[in-house]
C-alpha cells in the first residue's frame, strides 16, 4: 500500500509544482511588479494600533 | 494649455491578510514544535541517560519559557511579519537583523528537512521490502510540495489544517497517557525497573549538559509564532495568548512523553530510536496504540513541516521588503495575499538538503540556527527595555521579573553551545563561519542598496539617549 501511495505521492507533487509555478508565471504576467511588491512593514500597525501610552 | 494638477490615483497595495486568530497562532506554534516529542528529545537520554532527559525537559522549558515571555512583549509591540528580524532591525541594527533573519531562515528550513525525512522514515519502517529509495523520496516529496502548496493558497487554510493534525497528535499523546494507567506504576509503566539509581545517570552531570543539545528538540520551534505577526487581527493579544498558551500544552506535552517513554523502554533503547512515542504505543502491546502512535507521528512531522514553510517564507520575505535580498522576494499574490515567491523559492532547496542529508545532521543545523537565535533575544530585551522604557511605548504585554529571564536564557544559551560543541563541533564551527562570511557580503556589498529610512517603520519616539 505505502508503495502505491508514495507513487501517487510523486505524481501529486509534479502536478502541484507545475500548478504553483503556473500561477506565479499568470500572476507575474497579469499583474505590475510594483503592485506585486507593494507590501509595506508596518503600515497597519500604524493605522490600526497606534502607540498610545 | 494648462497642466493637469490632479495626482494620479495610487498604487494599490497588496499585503499580507488579517485573518488569524490566537487558535491559529497556538496550531502555528505547537504545531512546529510539537514533533519534538515524537522524536529528538530522546537523542537526550543517550547522551546523559533517561533522569537527563528529564532534568533537560524542564531546564530547557525554563530557557523556552523565558523565550516566550520576552518574545511576547517585544512581538506584541512589534507587530510585523519577518518576528525576530523586525525587532532586532528596530532594536539592534541592520546588521543584527540580517543575521537574525538567516538563522530564522536555515532553522525553519532545516526543521521541514528533519520533518520530511521524519514523515519517510516512519512510513518505510511499517512500508516492508519493495520500499525503495524512489518510494522513499517520493514521500519526502509529498510532503515538501504538497505543503508549500498548501502555503501558497493561503495562510488562513493553512493554519486552520495545522490547528486540527497538532490536536490530533497532542491528543493521541494524552491518550496514550492515560491508556498505561499512570496512576498504577507496575501494571503497565515500569519506571522504577528503567530509571534506577545506578543507570539514572550514567555518565554523571557532563552528561546532562551534553544532553542540553538534543533537549532544545523539545520545544525548538515555538517562536515561530512571532512570523504571524502580521496576519493575526490583534496583534497584541493573540500573540501573548497563543505563544503562552502554547508554551503551557508544550511543558505538560514533553512531561508526560519523558514519563510514559522513560517508564516503557529502556534508556539504551530511548537513545536510539527515531519514533519513542511510537516504539512505546508498540511496547503496550495495543494495536490501537501502536496504530494511533504511526498515525500521530506522521501528522506532528506534517504540522511541524507546515508551520515551519509557513515561518520560513515570511522571514525570507520580509528580507526582500527592506531590500536586505532583491525586492523580487517581498511580492505578496494579490490573490491569494501570500508571499508566494518566498514559498516557491525556498521548495527546492528544502528538496535538496532532504535528498542529501541525513535526520541528525539536519536536526543540528537547526538546532544551531535557533540556539544563535536565543542568544540574541536576550540581548534584544535588555535594549529593548533600556531603549524604550516601560511607559513610553505601548506594549500588548510586559514580562516579569526583568532581567531575569534574559539573563536566564543568556546562561542556558551558553550551555547549549557548549553542549553542541561537545557532539558537533565542526558544524557550528562552519556554521559560524558561514554566517561570518555572510555578515561581511551584508555590510560591505549589499547594504548600498537598502533605503535606510524605509526600513524603519514603527512609529515609535525617539529611544532614551537619542
Amino acid at each position: 500500500m505505502w508503495i502505491i501511495i508514495a507513487n501517487i505521492g510523486w505524481a501529486v507533487s509534479a502536478a502541484l509544482a507545475a500548478w504553483m509555478v503556473y500561477d506565479w508565471f499568470q500572476t507575474d504576467s497579469s499583474y505590475a511588479e510594483e503592485t506585486l511588491t507593494s507590501s509595506r512593514e508596518g503600515e497597519i500597525e500604524a493605522v490600526q494600533e497606534k502607540h498610545k501610552v | 494649455m494648462a497642466k493637469a494638477t490632479t495626482a494620479g490615483p495610487a498604487p494599490q497595495r497588496v499585503s499580507l491578510l488579517r485573518v488569524l486568530g490566537p487558535a491559529h497562532v497556538w496550531a502555528l506554534g505547537v504545531g512546529i514544535v510539537l514533533v519534538g516529542e515524537y522524536t529528538g528529545w530522546n537523542f537526550a537520554a543517550d547522551k546523559g541517560g533517561a533522569l537527563a532527559a528529564l532534568i533537560i525537559c524542564w531546564v530547557v522549558g525554563l530557557l523556552y519559557t523565558s523565550v516566550a515571555m520576552i518574545d511576547s512583549e517585544v512581538t506584541s509591540t512589534v507587530a510585523a511579519a519577518g518576528g525576530q528580524y523586525a525587532q532586532a532591525k528596530h532594536i539592534v541594527g541592520p546588521l543584527m537583523a540580517f543575521n537574525v533573519a538567516l538563522y530564522l531562515v536555515f532553522a525553519y528550513t532545516m526543521l521541514e528537512v528533519s520533518n520530511a525525512i521524519l514523515v519517510a522514515d516512519t512510513i518505510k519502517s511499517y512500508a516492508g521490502e519493495g520500499f525503495g529509495d524512489w518510494h522513499y523520496r517520493g514521500v519526502i516529496a509529498t510532503v515538501i510540495v504538497v505543503l508549500a502548496a498548501l502555503n501558497y493558497r493561503g495562510v488562513l487554510m493553512t493554519l486552520n489544517v495545522n490547528f486540527v493534525i497538532t490536536a490530533f497528535a497532542y491528543l493521541a499523546i494524552i491518550v496514550l497517557f492515560f491508556s498505561v494507567q499512570p496512576w498504577s506504576q507496575g501494571t503497565v509503566l515500569k519506571l522504577g525497573e528503567m530509571v534506577t539509581p545506578d543507570n539514572a545517570l550514567p555518565y554523571g552531570w557532563i552528561g546532562v549538559i551534553a544532553a542540553f543539545h538534543w533537549g532544545i528538540w523539545y520545544y525548538l520551534g515555538i517562536e515561530g509564532t512571532t512570523q504571524a505577526a502580521e496576519e493575526v487581527r490583534s496583534p497584541s493579544r493573540a500573540l501573548p495568548y497563543g505563544t503562552m498558551a502554547g508554551m503551557i500544552t508544550l511543558l505538560i506535552g514533553a512531561s508526560l512523553t519523558w514519563y510514559v517513554c522513560a517508564s516503557l523502554l529502556p534508556w539504551q533503547y530511548l537513545g536510539f530510536t527515531y519514533f519513542p512515542l511510537l516504539d512505546a504505543g508498540k511496547v503496550t502491546g495495543s494495536p490501537f496504540l501502536e496504530t494511533l502512535m504511526f498515525t500521530a507521528t506522521i501528522l506532528a512531522g506534517i504540522a511541524s513541516a507546515n508551520g515551519c514553510i509557513n515561518d520560513a517564507a515570511r522571514a525570507f520575505f520580509s528580507l526582500g521588503r527592506d531590500r536586505y535580498l532583491p525586492t523580487w522576494f517581498s511580492a505578496v499574490h494579490p490573490k491569494y495575499r501570500t508571499p508566494y515567491r518566498s514559498i516557491v523559492f525556498l521548495v527546492p532547496i528544502a528538496l535538496a538538503f532532504a535528498f542529501i542529508a541525513n535526520l541528525g545532521q539536519a536536526i543540528t543545523f537547526s538546532i544551531l540556527s535557533g540556539v544563535l537565535h536565543y542568544t540574541f533575544m536576550s540581548v534584544n530585551i535588555i535594549m529593548f527595555r533600556n531603549k524604550w522604557p516601560l511607559g513610553t511605548i505601548r506594549r500588548g504585554y510586559t514580562h516579569p521579573f526583568h532581567p531575569i529571564p534574559a539573563v536566564v536564557l543568556f546562561i542556558l544559551c551558553v550551555v547549549t553551545f557548549f553542549a553542541i560543541f561537545l557532539g558537533y563541533g565542526a558544524q557550528l564551527t562552519a556554521m559560524v563561519i558561514f554566517y561570518i562570511i555572510m555578515s561581511l557580503w551584508f555590510h560591505f556589498y549589499r547594504y548600498q542598496y537598502v533605503r535606510r529610512g524605509d526600513q524603519f517603520t514603527m512609529p515609535w519616539p525617539k529611544p532614551k539617549g537619542y
